[in-house]
């Protein structure tokens, strides 16, 4: 059997053991529930199953085959060779979480290359070594707002995706923490300041603030929300497009306690929505509440730099049922290729991709908008996602999907007051000719 | 043997800018929106980024460095060949929000691979969405606690666990709100079933087990536990960790367990990763299938769909529908393994272990608490290392490092004292085992202070983690204290 040497001596190590049979190993089972086979098709040769694969890989169509300009959080980014070629290494994808630090300085070292870069981007002093996804890392960060501040009801504004709700719900409840909603300025598509500071009040164990929001606009009365927040002694938390912080101020400028996000963008495939990595970063004080797990440095007992795991009396390896979070695997290989990714791109370079990313935003988006019958709904400036309202926004999907191009979310489904919305969104990724071609087959469509 | 290379490879901020060009705040936003400060990520060649990150690979021990014997961790060789499909185009440049009939190759592979595991562990119904065991058990108790809401059953706030569980397990009954009551085990190392009678109650919402325990021993009682639980109203959980042990054996749903977790990145040789992304599907009974989170995938003739019509589902625990890549891993594997090479797996785990074992206790250098026949893992006390020679557990585990081998699982479970966990899966070679074996004995009759001071032929000898502890030192910009204690 491949991949399973020991099977052709399975009758000699039995010997050994003094047993005769290998179900003597299993005799501890008791008969009611033994069973004697899987009821599975037999094993297969590699190369069968890799055309069995090449067949399944046709009833699907990539991005190169079908470009899409979905908004929602996702967009692909272009990945470099190098990324690819380091994730590949074995010595690092096949290695477990690094519990042993002298045989796993290298992976320890890459975590505490993230952690810092991390730190530097969103204008904190610390980072995670990541959680699984930017829309559980909310969660955690209410959970960890409710044991720093003692409080219990968290602040989210009502434009955050249905998923990243019921994520928190389901991460919160538990806790007993009551969410509270804040409506958005249906002409700009940014927070509703005026709902914000009647929501907030001594009771708010933090507030939870997106930026780019899901319509992808920029939140930029920041510099409002923080003293009212520090007034009623509740955490700012922002959830960001790691992306936008190549130009954008960073959230540590404007006052967050907590930055979280999908940084499934820096260097990782969209891979059907798999591949995430959950940024979790805040300032100094909250360290000792911090999910998951950190990474320290310090030196071995001949007083050589060294790297291991640390703070881990929070972790449930340790704490148990009283661990700030049960989450143990997290996201390292995606956290590596990010590490990866930003130290190929340097700020430089994250700065120019951010700067083309804006300008294709913009772009697309006045040329879209220009048609007639499609119109931007917010006014709000908007990073590389906006949303259109067209007449039929199913048929017009229907339609551009016969041609060969996926067009923008729609929104209506989850969100039944966008009626024939659709949320694009545009990367350095995607061809001058895709571009065209999708504002062309939209000009058809009036 | 494995011998780590000895770089002293600086961090990337310490690395010489070779780009001229540095970041320089340009006004493209509205100056309310437009960054300010600086942002000091190193400029370098792509040369330079390579050999940092490779220096970096060649300090760090993987499953193909060699034997990775890690007790609960199932670190067993991740085929080459999933790797490579994977990063197709086809399923790697693949947006979760792209039309269903765009996908239709995927959601075949998501549909098919809940089949499996429906098949492997004696469900009916699975989820794919958890990222990780740890998310597949909290997934569980939400599951748990929405059963008892359904039916009306407020009363249940308990759960029961046994002191061998995983951290994991308490962790995240405690996420979903539950207090944890956790219950001796017999001399025997398994569940105390007069213990367990006494906890059980109207209170309790479920039990949470894994079955063979982290001692490796199978729950010989697990029926009557089954019964005990339900005949109190409540759920029986199965950790699924340990699933390597029983493939093709016994299933956790013929035992009587009522959902599951399985780690795919474990039993189904998916890579860790250096600690993920990994998998924790979840597993149902069928009056527990409408709980699970949504989408679900149908199958309408020869067509495949997402359903988010459940009324009663928790909703979702993860952004769009898992780790897919992980996924689409363990489905290549278990079709390449298929219902006959999964059970072999299994067997050959568990001779494995068991001939480790037997040789290890042999030689009286070692002791094993409680009874003899295990599964795929076993748990070795260094009590007579620590008292004869003042050698203790994790001394030998560093020791196996000076040895280019990796250590196992030490200090776990806690009942045992001075724990060497050790699973060793069944891909790796007698002749590996034997070296193993051979480098265990060899080491409890070294010298002491030799052991005691291990390791000394590693990139970095003994740490000090207090330190770390004491003057956190997590990010470049804590630089400067670098200098302050002098490394």
């Amino acid at each position: 059997m491949q991949f399973i040497p020991n099977s052709p001596l399975k009758k000699s190590m039995l010997h050994e053991l003094k047993l005769l049979d290998i179900n003597d190993l299993f005799s501890d089972i008791p008969k009611e529930i033994k069973i004697e086979n899987l009821r599975l098709p037999p094993s297969r040769h590699q190369q069968d199953v890799e055309d069995h694969m090449r067949q399944l890989a046709r009833q699907n169509k990539s991005f190169r085959e079908m470009p899409s300009f979905i908004g929602g959080g996702y967009k692909p980014h272009y990945i470099p060779a190098v990324v690819k070629s380091i994730i590949s290494r074995s010595e690092f994808y096949t290695a477990y979480t690094p519990y042993q630090p002298e045989t796993s300085q290298g992976f320890l070292q890459a975590i505490f290359e993230y952690q810092s870069m991390i730190a530097e981007l969103t204008g904190m002093d610390v980072s995670n070594a990541s959680l699984y996804d930017g829309a559980t890392a909310i969660g955690e960060a209410a959970l960890m707002s409710m044991r720093i501040t003692k409080k219990k009801t968290f602040v989210i504004p009502e434009n955050i995706s249905w998923e990243k709700k019921s994520i928190l719900t389901n991460y919160t409840k538990g806790a007993g923490i009551k969410i509270k909603e804040v409506a958005y300025d249906k002409k700009t598509g940014k927070i509703y300041l005026e709902d914000l500071k009647k929501t907030i009040n001594a009771d708010t164990a933090g507030f939870y603030l997106e930026n780019p929001n899901f319509f992808g606009v920029f939140e930029d009365a920041v510099e409002e929300i923080h003293p009212l927040l520090q007034k009623n002694q509740s955490l700012f938390i922002v959830g960001v497009d790691p992306i936008s912080l190549g130009i954008c101020k960073s959230p540590g400028e404007y006052g967050a306690d907590i930055v979280i996000g999908e940084g499934k963008s820096l260097g990782n495939p969209l891979d059907f929505g798999g591949s995430t990595l959950g940024i979790f970063a805040c300032k100094n004080e909250f360290l000792r509440q911090i999910p998951g797990r950190i990474i320290g440095m310090t030196k071995d007992h001949q007083g050589k730099r060294a790297f291991c795991m640390t703070m881990q009396t929070r972790e449930q390896h340790i704490r148990r049922e009283k661990a700030t979070s049960n989450i143990c695997t997290n996201e390292g290989l995606c956290m590596l290729a990010t590490a990866t990714y930003l130290s190929w791109l340097g700020g430089k370079g994250l700065q120019e991709l951010c700067e083309i990313n804006f300008e294709r935003g913009q772009r697309l988006r006045k040329q879209i908008s220009a048609i007639p019958g499609f119109s931007r709904i917010f006014s709000g400036i908007h990073f590389n996602e906006f949303v259109i309202r067209c007449p039929d926004a199913a048929a017009v999907h229907t339609n551009l999907l016969r041609q060969g191009t996926q067009g923008g979310l729609l929104l209506e489904k989850w969100y039944p007051k966008l009626t024939n919305c659709m949320l694009f969104g545009v990367t350095e990724l995607h061809s001058e000719e895709s571009m065209t071609r999708l504002v062309s087959l939209l000009k058809e469509e009036c | 043997m494995y011998h780590s290379a000895v770089w002293k490879e600086p961090l990337l901020i310490e690395l010489e800018e070779t780009k001229k060009e540095k970041y320089a705040a340009k006004a493209v936003l509205p100056d309310s929106l437009q960054r300010k400060a600086p942002l000091d990520i190193p400029n370098l060649d792509e040369t330079q980024v390579i050999r940092h990150f490779l220096r970096l690979s060649q300090m760090n021990y993987g499953i193909e460095s060699g034997i990775y014997p890690l007790g609960s961790c199932t670190m067993k060789y991740n085929p080459k060949i999933c790797e490579d499909i994977c990063r197709w185009d086809q399923f790697s440049l693949l947006h979760p929000y792209q039309d269903e009939t765009t996908t239709q190759g995927t959601l075949r592979i998501m549909y098919e691979l809940e089949k499996m595991l429906c098949e492997i562990t004696g469900m009916d119904h699975f989820t794919l969405q958890p990222a990780a065991g740890a998310q597949g058990e909290f997934t569980g108790m939400l599951i748990t606690r929405t059963y008892f809401e359904y039916k009306k059953d407020f009363n249940r706030d308990e759960i029961i666990l046994p002191d061998t569980s995983h951290g994991t397990n308490p962790a995240s009954a405690a996420m979903a709100g539950y207090k944890v009551i956790e219950i001796p085990s017999t001399k025997e190392g398994t569940v105390d079933l007069e213990m367990l009678k006494k906890v059980l109650s109207n209170k309790t919402a479920c039990f949470m087990l894994t079955n063979p325990n982290t001692l490796g021993i199978f729950e010989s009682e697990i029926i009557e536990i089954a019964r005990l639980v339900h005949e109190a109203g409540a759920l029986l959980y199965y950790d699924g960790a340990n699933m390597n042990a029983i493939m093709g054996k016994a299933r956790p749903g013929d035992m009587g367990f009522d959902i599951v977790h399985l780690n795919l990145h474990k039993t189904f040789s998916t890579p860790h990763g250096g600690g993920g992304p990994g998998s924790g599907p979840v597993g149902v009974k069928e009056k527990l299938g409408r709980f699970l989170p949504v989408p679900r995938i149908l199958k309408k003739q020869n067509n495949f769909c997402f359903d988010y019509e459940y009324p009663d589902s928790i909703g979702k625990i993860k952004a769009t529908y898992g780790n897919s890549s992980v996924i689409l891993k363990a489905y290549i594997y278990i079709l390449l393994m298929g219902g006959d090479g999964l059970k072999e797996t299994s067997e050959i785990a568990v001779l494995n272990a068991n001939y480790m074992k037997k040789k290890l206790v042999d030689s009286a250098l070692y002791q094993l608490p409680y009874r003899q026949l295990r599964k795929h893992e076993f748990v070795i006390s260094c009590e007579q290392l620590l008292s004869t020679k003042g050698i203790r557990a994790l001394d030998v585990a560093k020791r196996l490092l000076d040895y280019g081998l990796h250590p196992p699982t030490v200090y776990f479970p806690h009942i045992v004292k001075e724990a060497l966990m050790i699973e060793p899966t069944e891909s790796e070679s007698k002749k590996t085992l034997d070296e193993y074996i051979d480098t265990l004995l060899r080491i409890a009759q070294e010298d002491s202070s030799l052991v005691k001071d291990a390791p000394h032929n590693t990139v970095v000898q003994r740490i000090d983690e207090i330190g770390a502890v004491k003057n956190p030192i997590l990010t470049w910009k804590n630089i400067e204290k670098l200098k302050e204690i002098n490394i």
